[in-house]
């Protein structure tokens, strides 16, 4: 027995509002971030990610405090990711009762910048996201990363990138395949693996979940540390707690 | 009243802390403090502890609250979380090597690179040693009641405490190392993981420390 393989259930928040909302019968305003952590956090979630989807900087106001009332109800980890661009932007959402910031465009933009949050804040708060797709028609499989939500290629290798930022600093990846994302297919396994393999921080598996068998995949098969879905939880066809209940079956180790 | 001053020397996020133990006591006054009369005042307190241990030192030599904390932690029920536990011991291999506050005899280590591989799978720990990990009750303790033995509580560190003295142990974790995950010792209870992101075995151990009169 030892540390326990993680669920994270995904919120994308619009100005201070859950994206499309979340469906479970039950649930008196599937639109508000906090409420939908509550239940989340009920069912034996192990921690709760609000990725901040605003574009004003305005809004970005309304995002610091759902974080600081979900900080106030909810007692599990909390990560927040969408936006941040410097120190305070990681300062701020860290006061107001985040444990963890995920950087992705502004890594990429000024990989410095996470060695100097790393510094500051240290590693352990420090995510750095990473969008990647697979390159096509590449001899053996590579993937190279996006930024901008997924529209900007880089021209930067997924792996590589992922061993550097390790290096500056970074205490998580949030990996998520761009070319899986939405489609409930399953993780992209072998992109996963390729990842976790090569790093000595935990790694989260995000993007095409679509059934609980694509979870305890990316942790047997992809060697994920912790798995990332939205939909399945949201819809309420599946709960965390089944999840769990999946995993352990298959003989992973979960918090139940 | 129950007054429980939560020591802040700025380095950040202390909120949900404060926030926990509102939630289980509501009747408290809960006051973030880097002011030694403040904390003097106060009938508990809670040492979170922030950033790198270095930093951390030296802020509490610099805001005079160093000494203050040596002659609560006598006499008050003292509570430390995290980096809070780690700055008791003698000395922390942390930053190239940081003498810590001496209250507990022992050394904060590294988790060893080399050694982190998992028995059962032969892959690689990862590190820093984040989520759900289980604590074995080594001792009873008051802050232990109504918590399951070995109930899983959340972790995020890179460095561990290993005890000089096993009297003190009062919970041991595994991951690659034992390791101390929490120490006791007459009215200080200090803990590796954040019970304030615990959920309900976290809340219940808050809950214990706000009733608590430091006896054992």
């Amino acid at each position: 027995m030892g540390l326990a393989k993680r669920i994270i259930p995904c919120l994308d928040v619009d100005n201070g509002r859950v994206v499309k909302g979340v469906r479970f019968v039950d649930i008196r305003d599937g639109g508000d971030p906090v409420e939908v952590a509550r239940r989340y956090d009920e069912q034996g979630a192990d921690e709760v990610t609000f990725l901040d989807i605003t574009a004003s900087s305005d809004n970005r106001d309304t995002m610091v405090h759902v974080v600081e009332a979900m900080a106030s109800e909810v007692f599990i980890p909390l990560t927040v990711g969408g936006g941040i661009r410097n120190n305070e932007d990681v300062r701020r959402m860290l006061n107001a009762g985040a444990d963890k910031v995920a950087i992705n465009t502004a890594a990429v933009r000024n990989p410095d910048f996470v060695k100097q949050a790393a510094d500051h804040f240290g590693g352990q708060c420090i995510v750095v996201a990473i969008d990647a797709k697979q390159v096509a028609g590449a001899e053996s499989p590579r993937w190279e990363i996006y930024t901008h939500g997924g529209r900007k290629p880089t021209g930067i290798d997924a792996v590589e990138w992922a061993v550097k930022m390790t290096e500056y600093g970074a205490g998580e990846i949030l990996l998520t395949s761009m070319d899986r994302d939405g489609t409930r297919d399953g993780f992209d396994l072998a992109l996963t693996r390729a990842v976790c393999d090569a790093v000595g921080i935990p790694v989260i598996a995000s993007g095409g979940v679509g059934n609980l068998d694509h979870l305890v995949a990316g942790i047997l098969e992809g060697h994920a540390d912790a798995v990332l879905a939205a939909s399945i939880f949201h819809f309420g066809e599946y709960t965390v707690g089944q999840a769990k209940q999946r995993m352990a079956e298959c003989g992973i180790e979960v918090r139940l | 009243m129950n007054t429980v001053a939560v020591i802040d020397y700025g380095m950040g996020n202390l909120r949900s802390v404060c926030k926990a133990i509102e939630h289980v006591a509501p009747a408290a006054r809960v006051t973030l403090t880097s002011d030694p009369e403040e904390v003097r005042r106060a009938e508990r307190v809670v040492f979170p502890g922030q950033g790198a241990i270095a930093g951390c030192v030296a802020a509490l030599v610099e805001s005079g609250l160093r000494d203050t904390l040596l002659q609560t932690m006598r006499i008050k029920p003292f509570l430390g979380i995290c980096l809070g536990l780690q700055a008791l011991y003698d000395f922390s291999e942390e930053g190239g090597g940081t003498p810590g506050l001496g209250i507990l005899r022992g050394q904060v280590r590294r988790f060893p690179v080399e050694k982190m591989t998992d028995p059962e799978t032969g892959r690689v720990l990862k590190v820093p040693h984040m989520g759900w990990n289980q604590v074995h009750q080594m001792t009873p303790h008051p802050l232990w009641n109504g918590i399951p033995q070995d109930a899983r509580f959340y972790f995020v560190h890179s460095y561990y405490v290993d005890s000089a003295d096993p009297s003190c142990v009062t919970g041991a974790t595994g991951y690659a190392v034992r390791f101390t995950s929490a120490a006791a010792h007459e009215n200080i209870f200090a803990v590796q993981f954040h019970p304030e992101k615990s959920q309900k075995a976290g809340l219940r151990l808050l809950e214990n420390f706000m009733t608590w009169d430091g006896g054992s």
